[in-house]
């Protein structure tokens, strides 16, 4: 916890003089921009949190924010509900939609998600508008304001729109430092990867959405209260889901001060070329955005935050001299020793079988990749597979690790068939997978590299880390443990993703007792 | 009673048709950049409301309307729209498109694809809002003498049905249609064509084979917007248009040209025509406002259902 409280410093901070900056200005339309920065500040993160961690773009999340806000209007007008309660509500709503959205589109990948996503708001505009919600105006309370959080004062609804606001911030934040963001950051560099180390890609995946949603329709709920009318046009619209991916774009995605910077930036900027220009031009706040972000993405594609970050990190990286690769070299050597000696182990082919495959056979049309294989593998064995171009090893790795199911045959693993499980499933079972073309996690150091693994076992953080650095340590990387895997040579590369596979296997054994593990390698 | 059933029934199913191949045309549009491409255009709506105003202006200011006759004008400034909006994605893509496109691309999945979907986003913005600007949101049309009158069909079955032709819609539909003959033939039999179509298949492969990827790009980034606009051009001799119509008919497009399986020309128009009867047909059971609820929710069906499309194939690599 106190960890957390240091991290969150510099936003308690600037969440300070932000509330100072709010205290002064009396204006009503400058205090309405100050609590509005907020907003979409809150709704940028949310949208952060699915898209900007998993990589999977969702163009869709006026959905969320559209319903919290209906949710907000139609309770109050009809249920004479304070805000106080229907705000939380909302939240609720909004991830329950989340969940029912993700189920069916995480099926999709890429274009065919982005544009799924796309459909929900605008289907849920035309439902609106039919349904004869054109224009919801929340009823004014004089006798009781304070409980229908219609404050006198519009400085309050900064202050609130701060305290919501950094929440969301200490969730993001929360998610970030768990194996909860290690498991997102994971999918967004590489699905298949990711699904090989044991994460179970759909479950984090629905987690995310939930949570995101339900960020969104709280945020969507607040919007209501704060402009006390709602239209379709205005919660549901395509300006509203491109105003979340406009701010974190802008700022940078995947770190919680993107979405911050982004409308602290352009929120203003926007609201006040609205003010000035609006009569003679008016839609001049959507050109803005939308130069906004042709000019980010042509100049710097990964957002301010990240630019600005990255070459800070070149100049304090350029000051201290990198450590000598010389001693990295050594523990390679070192390490080439071990796995020597290993190998000249002797054999017992009496120990107890962990894995035999019977009749394996896959084909792709008319060709037979893999026919009638079969063999056992018993403890302490190490079994290599070899054969020419083309003789269909890799497909039976992928058929032993459950990326492609077999035609006939079965996969026994201490005596289960493991036949149709998918890959996590069976990772989590102690099978292992290194890949023939590398599949590292290119953004992240090897120690987290190594982690996302560890995960997969480990029922602590604290222990997860242990796992990966016991990993990193007995293949030999400690020297660039703190590398990202991007900057690292074939070699260094292929002992990481061994030290991954090792990762969760180590864990399989001291909680299993099941002796040596093993990994595959294709 | 019945014979009203099924006289309402063929007239939904005629303005289906109708419809539907002007979807058709303006879902090739997109389906051609996509093909191609690989590229998400959402600003492909854009172009739409783009051709749309190109061809309203063209018809009363550009003479079109004193030269030609308010029965054939319309269509010769809607034909001319196309030329004009050929020329505006053919730039649109030189200046913004190709930083983010292209051989450097071709081969990448995931991220390099979410700065295309972006970076469209925002030349729709800059478009819808631009157009705000520029034009204002009066809904405009563009006016043919040939739209309040209509063929007769029938009387049929005892004197008791008659369907009901709009000749305007009529005729935009016989445009369309005549027009993605031609496209096909020009994607068919020309060397340009070949180009293209190379350049989809496998764009390192066309690389070696001499073939510019970067301008069969552009080529098609051009052609696509031009077929749209024309498309749109079309459209816009029934239905009133304003600046923020290109997002309506964006889904519309997409739902097409997933529908004909993205990455197929003839299956894109038939996509756009399936969507135009569902549109249609729809309205014998749903009110009106649901038109286009009712085209989003057909369009998640397609996705979940068959992503693939009609004319599509699943390509799946590890």
């Amino acid at each position: 916890m106190p960890m957390l409280l240091r991290a969150l410093a510099p936003t308690l901070i600037a969440a300070a003089v932000y509330a100072c900056l709010a205290l002064f200005v009396t204006n009503s339309y400058y205090q309405l921009t100050l609590t509005l920065v907020l907003v979409w500040a809150g709704f940028g993160l949310s949208w952060n949190l699915l898209s900007g961690y998993t990589g999977l773009v969702s163009f869709g999340h006026a959905a969320f924010f559209g319903l919290g806000a209906y949710t907000t209007a139609l309770g109050q007008i009809y249920f004479d509900i304070t805000p106080w309660l229907l705000i939380p509500a909302a939240a609720i709503v909004g991830g329950v939609a989340g969940l029912l959205v993700g189920f069916p589109t995480f099926r999709l990948r890429g274009h065919y998600f982005a544009l799924a996503m796309l459909a929900y708001p605008l289907a849920l505009l035309y439902v609106f508008e039919w349904l004869g919600y054109q224009e919801l105006t929340l009823p004014i309370k004089r006798d009781n304001p304070f409980a229908y959080m219609q404050f006198s004062d519009p400085r309050v609804y900064t202050l609130v729109a701060l305290v919501m606001l950094l929440g969301i911030v200490a969730i993001t934040r929360a998610v970030e430092r768990s194996r909860f963001g290690m498991a997102l950051v994971a999918i967004k560099q590489n699905e298949a990867a990711a699904e090989a180390a044991g994460i179970d890609t759909l479950a984090w995946k629905l987690r995310s959405i939930a949570l995101s949603g339900a960020i969104a329709g709280a945020i969507g709920a607040f919007y209501a209260v704060v402009l006390l009318v709602v239209t379709p046009q205005s919660v549901f619209g395509m300006l509203v889901s491109a105003q979340a991916l406009t701010v974190s774009m802008f700022g940078g995605v995947g770190s919680v001060w993107g979405p911050l910077i982004g409308a602290a930036v352009l929120i203003p900027v926007a609201e006040v070329l609205n003010a000035e220009l609006s009569a003679r031009l008016p839609g001049i706040q959507g050109v803005i955005f939308g130069v906004a972000i042709i000019t980010v993405i042509l100049v710097a594609p990964e957002g301010v935050f990240w630019k600005v970050r990255d070459r800070w990190m070149k100049r304090r990286a350029g000051a201290v001299p990198a450590p000598a690769a010389a001693s990295s070299q050594h523990h390679v050597i070192a390490f080439a020793a071990a796995q020597a000696k290993s190998t000249v182990r002797p054999e017992r082919r009496d120990g107890k079988v962990l894995l035999s495959v019977k009749g394996l056979s896959k084909s792709f049309g008319g060709l037979k990749a893999v026919q009638n294989v079969g063999f056992e593998i018993h403890e302490g064995m190490i079994l290599g597979i070899i054969g020419p171009n083309g003789a269909g090893k890799t497909t039976l790795f992928n058929l032993l690790n459950g990326f492609s199911l077999p035609n006939t045959g079965e996969v026994l693993l201490d005596g289960e068939n493991m036949v149709g499980r998918k890959p996590h499933e069976l990772c989590q079972a102690g099978v292992g997978r290194t890949f023939q073309v590398m599949r590292p996690f290119t953004r992240m150091s090897v120690r987290d590299n190594v982690r996302v693994g560890a995960y997969v076992r480990a029922a602590s953080e604290d222990e997860a880390r242990g796992l990966a650095n016991d990993a990193v340590e007995r293949v030999g990387l400690v020297a660039a443990a703190d590398k990202v895997a991007a900057e690292l040579t074939t070699k260094e590369l292929r002992l990481m993703e061994f030290a991954r596979a090792r990762g969760q296997a180590a864990a399989f054994a001291t909680r299993r007792d099941a002796g040596r593990p093993w990994s595959w390698r294709s | 009673m019945t014979s009203q059933v099924v006289e309402n029934v063929l007239q939904a199913l005629m303005a289906g048709l109708l419809a539907g191949a002007i979807y058709g045309l303006m879902c090739v549009g997109l389906g051609l950049i996509f093909g191609v491409m690989r590229v998400i255009n959402f600003a492909q709506g854009d172009f739409m409301m783009l051709g749309m105003y190109a061809g309203y202006y063209l018809f009363l200011s550009a003479g079109i309307q004193t030269t030609f006759g308010s029965v054939i004008g319309p269509y010769v400034a809607i034909l001319l729209s196309g030329p004009l909006l050929f020329l505006f994605g053919f730039w649109i893509h030189k200046l913004l498109i190709s930083r983010v496109t292209g051989r450097r691309t071709a081969q990448l999945d995931g991220e390099g694809h979410f700065a295309q979907l972006i970076l469209t986003l925002g030349v729709a913005l800059v478009l819808q809002n631009g157009g705000l600007i520029v034009f204002g949101s009066v809904l405009a049309s563009i006016r043919t003498p040939l739209s309040s009158s209509a063929w007769e069909v029938g009387p049929l079955w005892n004197d008791l049905i008659s369907v009901f032709i709009n000749k305007a819609r009529g005729i935009a539909a016989i445009i369309s249609i005549a027009a993605m003959v031609g496209l096909t033939a020009l994607i068919t039999r020309t060397r340009m064509g070949k180009a293209l179509r190379a350049a989809a298949d496998n764009p390192v492969a066309a690389t070696y084979m001499g073939i510019d990827i970067d301008k069969s790009h552009r080529l098609a980034f051009g052609l696509g917007a031009a077929v749209t606009a024309v498309a749109g051009g079309l459209l816009a001799t029934n239905y009133p248009f304003h600046p923020y119509i290109g997002i309506d008919y964006v889904i519309v497009m997409y739902a097409g040209v997933v529908l004909g399986g993205m990455g197929s020309i003839t299956g894109a128009f038939w996509g756009g025509m399936t969507i135009g009867l569902v549109q249609q047909l729809s309205t014998l059971v749903l009110p009106t406002q649901l038109q286009n609820a009712a085209i989003f929710v057909v369009f998640l069906l397609i996705i979940f259902l068959r992503p693939q499309g009609f004319f599509g194939h699943v390509v799946e690599r590890t």
